[in-house]
């Protein structure tokens, strides 16, 4: 409990792993007012790096 | 906007994991401390992040991003006028009190300094507005899904109230905090991007702005006159009013986000509290009101978005956020926005009730019902007030649908009640000679002088129900100068009051009053956790974002 980083960057990379993985395989999913970005794979990345980097950051002062 | 598997998977797994955090809190639970106060454990960072995480409730979202659409950038007046000098000086000059005193609460700061009616009428005031508003907030949101998802109103406030009561119910204060964190970065991971692809359909900030009127784009080139902007505001009533009196009364005085940084494991931490804080709070509006002002560009430049119309007619700025989420997020996506609304009600939520909770129970219980008592049974009082604040929300949620009115009126109410407390506060710290009955008459003529001028002006159809001696153009200007004379009138009162009357010995003020208190010494600390240089950075930050916006 002492280290919240670490329970936060599963849950941010477990959300940001769902959302690229839909981004990448049903990459078709658009939303309705601009159908050029696939949002869910950004937006997937963006929070799969963000939970990435608060386990690294976790991992590294324990070690 | 319907939602997907993936999207209520979403939510789900956030669900689980904030009662996950509860239930590991809950090992640290011994005394009523650990369970109302954190006991000064909880590293700075975190206190940081929930110090703006429980003000940035469901209604403070879907709240700026409506003023945005409504106002324009002039809504950001509220965080960079508003909250963060007010931050600063909280942190400079404040909490070196507030912690040193060694108080468990605000109510119980008043106590020390001054004497017990302070704290009963602060205690009290405090304790019935934290219920009004967690009702009134987690009405909203009901409403809100009812509306947008089709939700039942019964079955995602009852859901939701469910959920904070668990998890507070399992870790106390240091459960609202730790999840508070995790709602902060939920909050701006999941509306950061609807502010971007907002922004970016819009043509960038130049192409938005060639589409909108120019005051949509400024914070105070449209301030000398009230007639100049939609805010019906001039230039003395936003600083005075609004840069001063409210947010100082609010940022300053208010126990649901001061009990985050009086968590803090040492006095330095609970001074870099609201300083640190200050950084993201800088940046909030460029992800709450920015959607606001795009979603306006996006209707003038037919994009296929219009602003939704209220049933009456005039547009609905309120499902102005959730309309332009259902537009540029897709599915999946949107079930992170979703669940990134939930996150900022409960957030809101569970610092409405951990804050009502310690009062409660230390403030009022404690010191009029049963003094001495065993720490166990303040534990105890401390859990059943928790389950009490939580119903007694939920009463106010369903009375607000029935009474809209009265709630009207409570908001109106609520929107000025902080602003005599920071004279007091004020008073209280850097003036020796101030006295507990000073106090006491000058908050009361404050709140009377407040309610009485909301009584004799009207301004939108508010207010004005003994007399309509003056009009005001809009709610805002109403509230600010309202804000300013109650200030005014409790400064007043309160000298005037302790001129005639007996102060307390000087002896018995360490640690509560400017010039008998021995100052933390800061010397020795890297420049980045002294107070001082952060908040000449924070300062110089907040210069520029004023300059570009201006």
């Amino acid at each position: 409990m002492d280290d919240l980083r670490r329970p936060t960057g599963f849950l941010f990379t477990l959300l940001g792993l769902i959302l690229t993985l839909y981004g990448l395989f049903d990459s078709g999913v658009r939303a309705p007012l601009d159908a050029n970005i696939n949002v869910n794979l950004w937006c997937g990345v963006a929070l799969l790096v963000f939970g990435g980097c608060l386990l690294w950051l976790s991992y590294r002062a324990k070690s | 906007m319907t939602l997907t598997f993936i999207d209520y998977l979403s939510l789900i797994i956030y669900f689980a994991f904030v009662l996950g955090i509860g239930y590991m809190a809950k090992r640290r639970i011994a005394t009523s401390e650990d369970f109302l106060t954190s006991r000064h454990s909880v590293p700075v960072w975190i206190t940081s992040l929930a110090f703006i995480a429980a003000n940035l409730g469901a209604q403070e979202m879907i709240g700026m991003c409506a003023s945005g659409a409504k106002y324009g950038l002039m809504t950001a007046q509220f965080y960079w006028l508003g909250a963060v000098p007010a931050m600063i000086f909280v942190g400079l000059f404040m909490l070196p009190f507030y912690y040193g005193s060694k108080a468990r609460s605000v109510p119980e700061y008043l106590k020390l300094r001054f004497d017990e009616k302070t704290r009963g009428l602060n205690a009290f005031t405090f304790a019935v507005m934290t219920i009004f508003s967690s009702g009134i907030s987690m009405y909203a949101l009901g409403l809100m899904f009812e509306l947008v998802l089709k939700w039942s109103f019964t079955q995602s406030v009852l859901l939701s109230a469910a959920i904070v009561l668990v998890y507070t119910l399992l870790g106390g204060l240091t459960s609202a905090i730790y999840n508070e964190v995790v709602q902060f970065f939920l909050i701006v991971l999941g509306f950061a991007p609807l502010s971007i692809l907002a922004v970016e359909k819009a043509g960038g900030w130049q192409g938005l702005s060639s589409h909108l009127q120019p005051v949509m784009t400024h914070t105070w080139k449209y301030t000398r006159h009230a007639s100049e902007n939609p805010m019906g505001v001039e230039i003395f009533g936003l600083v005075a009013g609004l840069g001063f009196a409210l947010s100082f009364g609010y940022w300053c005085t208010n126990f649901l986000v001061m009990q985050r940084a009086m968590a803090a494991d040492t006095i330095h931490g609970a001074r870099q509290t609201p300083l640190i804080a200050a950084f993201p709070k800088i940046l909030m509006p460029f992800v709450v009101i920015f959607p606001g002002i795009a979603a306006v560009a996006l209707m003038a430049m037919s994009t296929g978005y219009h602003l939704p119309l209220k049933a009456t007619g005039g547009y609905d700025y309120d499902q102005v956020l959730t309309t332009l989420m259902a537009q540029l997020y897709p599915s999946g996506m949107l079930g992170i926005g979703l669940t990134a609304l939930m996150a900022s009600f409960m957030s809101g939520m569970a610092g409405n009730v951990t804050a009502f909770n310690t009062v409660f129970t230390y403030d009022i219980y404690q010191s009029y019902f049963n003094k001495n008592a065993p720490d166990q049974h303040y534990l105890w009082i401390g859990r059943v007030t928790t389950v009490v604040g939580v119903a007694l929300s939920i009463a106010t949620a369903y009375l607000a649908t029935a009474f809209n009115n009265i709630m009207d009126f409570l908001q109106l109410v609520f929107a000025f009640v902080n602003a005599p407390l920071f004279a007091t506060f004020l008073l209280g710290m850097f003036w020796k000679r101030t006295t507990g009955h000073g106090a006491f008459w000058g908050m009361v003529t404050g709140l009377a002088a407040g309610a009485l001028t909301l009584s004799l002006t009207v301004a939108e159809n508010k207010g004005g129900w003994i007399a309509h001696l003056h009009e005001f153009p809009s709610s805002m200007a109403q509230n600010f100068w309202i804000a300013i004379i109650s200030w005014t009138a409790c400064l007043i009162v309160t000298i005037l009051i302790s001129l005639f009357t007996a102060p307390k010995p000087e002896t018995e003020l360490h640690n509560l009053v400017y010039g008998v208190t021995d100052l933390p010494h800061e010397a020795g600390a890297p420049w980045y956790k002294r107070p001082g240089p952060l908040a000449v950075v924070v300062g110089l930050v907040l210069i520029i974002v004023n300059i570009i916006f201006w």
